[in-house]
């Protein structure tokens, strides 16, 4: 990590960029929180290793609008989302150098945890150059698992181990799917139609509308957000379990289908544990059955099938006529 | 003292549940949290911390404080029902304001955490000074609360740092204490109305001696002595520091990962900011309140705008109302309790703890400098 750190300051002391976008160390072995450093003496504090899941290309938005270039580290996840920022005119493609970071599939403490994981003092193990097996210290013993035992449900779907835009990379990322991206998708749709609305009223009854998903989303870019209108009559503010919350997730799906690069941050920060990226998932299978394969953020300068209308386009009664089928 | 057999826990649930309703933690769709004992609840007694505060159980998320019901009748009232103008009838509309009742059943909040109890205490300073909020103040005068000890502390824990003892229930402001050991759980009740509900429930119970539980007392007091939080300094806080902190420049920099999302206000058991709206009904409107987050962009909104008009400005209001504006007015009393459901929850891991300890850290620079 020292050389990504010399780099890093070489970068701001040579006046590439103005700033650097990364992860700053945590109070405790793994939490890391997202953070700007202005300065070669504030990358002290920097880190990264198996904790850094969250994608900084949201505060690109932001960071592409300063003076002065920002330096941002993306995985390769992460920096389809960028693509898809610069399809939408969101970000300044010209203020940002983008770092493609090393990646062996990012940790989920939940996941740890419920292994019975707790009173966690230290972690080790975690470098993206570290061991196989993370080693925690806990007040009730030690407890070892296999680095991929803990990854984030999203990293068992590896979109691979390339970066689709970087400046420069550093390091060599590894491809950690071990599942079809789609298989999840698939259970549920072969549930009946009764047992597909049981399971989605269950997961979607503990939603506390904090709005994470949403907030955390790169596709949800909106400077103001529909649901953040005070001039509707609706309860849309109000958490009640009425077909108006249930709609407040299927409503984001669809306006990020197409788009959605499917980088699974809506199911890593929800705090109530409810799978939303299943939603956008539908949407991609579905958009690639219809339309032929289509990776959003892959390429920068390719239209969404969703808003290049052709002759060939199939006619939307096709989703009717497939639930029939 | 009494103990039952943990084997036999749900004879003591079905005991209570037979004349009150009872909240307890429940496994759904794999997320603990607080909800009512029902047939075929998964109940998780075991869990340390639910993902959202029980506060649920008092401040609900979502209520109906009244409905404004519209009929529209004749203005004579002598003619025919379901007359309407067409037929040259004048109409007039009426209205009429229905209040939503007031809990008026008791109800038992069984497991509640010594923290979360401390966080009822937090919401009682505001909810029922005057005016008293009615809604509050029924649910409160209802409820019973069974506090637990909790037996294993986890890092993300900090309740020590509040005065709060996680050994000893007892001291909570509760009704009844319970701590879990041996493979029994032992019930003591602190206050009248524990003492009401022991008397209800007695059946299911034995005789124990008080010092069957000190041993549990011990352990859970030696790991609290090591959790990493434990001696949280909370020095620059509380009473009188409000200009000092409010300019801080630490501020610029914190606040900048923030999602501007509303986790760390809807899991937590002191939060206590809501939103008044009106909806319209098909008979007329219902007024509600719902939670509301400082973070949010609408939070106090007035017609001339908003008086906070940056995340930073939103940020900082959440900290400083639990650390400085809250003491200020509660006699130094902290709105944290130390649980550390935002610790465990931020989806950019950013949380009150870093915000005390990055003014800690901004304090020992400039000592240094």
């Amino acid at each position: 990590m020292q050389g990504l750190i010399d780099r890093l300051k070489a970068l701001l002391a040579d006046g590439t960029v103005a700033r650097v976008i990364g992860w700053k160390k945590g109070d405790m072995s793994y939490n890391p929180t997202p953070a700007v450093f202005n300065s070669a003496e504030e990358l002290d504090e920097f880190v990264y290793d198996g904790f850094c899941g969250a994608n900084l290309s949201k505060m690109m938005i932001d960071a592409t609008k300063l003076e002065g270039k920002t330096a941002v580290l993306l995985k390769p996840c992460d920096s389809y989302s960028f693509n898809q920022l610069i399809r939408e005119h969101r970000v300044n493609r010209d203020n940002a150098y983008i770092i493609g970071i090393a990646c062996r599939g990012k940790l989920d403490i939940e996941r740890a945890k419920a292994t019975g994981i707790k009173g966690i003092t230290d972690v080790a193990g975690v470098e993206h150059d570290g061991a196989d097996t993370v080693t925690f210290k806990t007040l009730y013993g030690d407890k070892e698992v296999a680095y991929n035992e803990i990854l984030l449900g999203r990293c068992y779907m590896c979109k691979g181990k390339e970066h689709v835009i970087a400046d420069e990379v550093i390091g060599e990322s590894k491809d950690t799917a071990v599942m079809d991206r789609f298989a999840q998708v698939e259970a549920i749709e072969a549930m009946s139609s009764a047992e597909k609305f049981e399971y989605f009223k269950k997961e979607l009854s503990k939603c506390i509308r904090c709005n994470a998903c949403r907030n955390v989303c790169p596709c949800c870019s909106c400077r103001k957000c529909v649901f953040d209108s005070t001039k509707f009559d609706t309860q849309q503010k109000a958490n009640v379990d009425s077909f108006e919350e249930k709609m407040f997730h299927i409503i984001r799906a669809f306006h990020v289908a197409g788009r959605c690069t499917d980088c699974g941050e809506c199911s890593r920060v929800c705090p109530q544990g409810i799978p939303l990226h299943l939603f956008n998932k539908k949407f991609i299978k579905d958009i690639d059955t219809f339309y032929g394969e289509f990776q959003a953020g892959k390429d920068p300068e390719a239209q969404s099938p969703l808003t290049a209308f052709t002759f060939e386009d199939v006619e939307p009664k096709i989703v009717s006529e497939r639930s029939k089928g | 003292m009494l103990k039952i057999s943990i084997d036999k826990l749900s004879a003591l649930y079905d005991a209570i549940a037979a004349n009150n309703e009872l909240i307890l933690p429940v496994r759904k769709a794999g997320v603990v949290d607080y909800a009512s004992y029902e047939e075929g609840a998964d109940v998780a007694i075991d869990t340390l911390k639910t993902a959202k505060s029980p506060k649920n159980a008092f401040f609900p998320q979502f209520e109906t404080l009244y409905n404004v019901n519209k009929k529209i009748i004749p203005t004579d009232a002598s003619a025919e029902e379901g007359a309407c103008e067409g037929a040259g009838v004048a109409l007039r509309s009426t209205l009429s304001v229905e209040m939503a009742p007031l809990v008026d059943k008791d109800f038992v909040i069984f497991g509640i955490k010594p923290c979360d109890v401390k966080g009822i205490e937090v919401l009682d300073n505001v909810f029922l000074a005057e005016p008293v909020d009615n809604f509050y103040k029924a649910r409160r005068d209802h409820g019973i609360l069974v506090t637990m000890a909790c037996n294993e502390p986890e890092e993300s824990c900090f309740c020590s740092a509040f005065g709060i003892d996680a050994a000893d229930p007892s001291k909570a402001k509760a009704d009844v204490a319970v701590w879990m050991a041996d493979g029994n759980l032992y019930w003591k009740a602190i206050s009248p109305k524990g003492e009401a509900l022991t008397e209800s429930v007695k059946s299911v119970f034995e005789d124990s001696d008080e010092a069957a539980v000190e041993a549990t007392k011990a352990s859970i007091e030696g790991i609290l002595a090591k959790l990493p939080n434990a001696n949280l300094s909370l020095d620059m806080w509380g009473k009188g520091v409000l200009d000092d902190r409010f300019y801080s420049p630490v501020w610029d920099e914190i606040f900048k990962p923030c999602l501007a999302c509303g986790t760390c206000t809807f899991v937590c058991p002191t939060c206590q900011c809501y939103d008044i709206k009106d909806y319209t009904t098909k008979d007329g409107i219902q007024r509600y309140r719902c939670w509301d987050s400082c973070m949010y962009s609408d939070f106090t909104m007035m017609a001339h705008g908003n008086n906070r008009n940056s995340q930073k400005e939103r940020f900082r209001q959440r900290f400083m109302h639990k650390l400085s504006y809250y003491p200020d007015k509660n006699d130094g009393m902290f709105s944290c309790v130390g649980c550390g459901r935002c610790v465990d929850k931020c989806p950019q891991s950013l949380n009150i703890v870093k915000v005390i300890k990055a003014f800690e850290a901004s304090k020992a620079k400039e000592g240094q400098a």
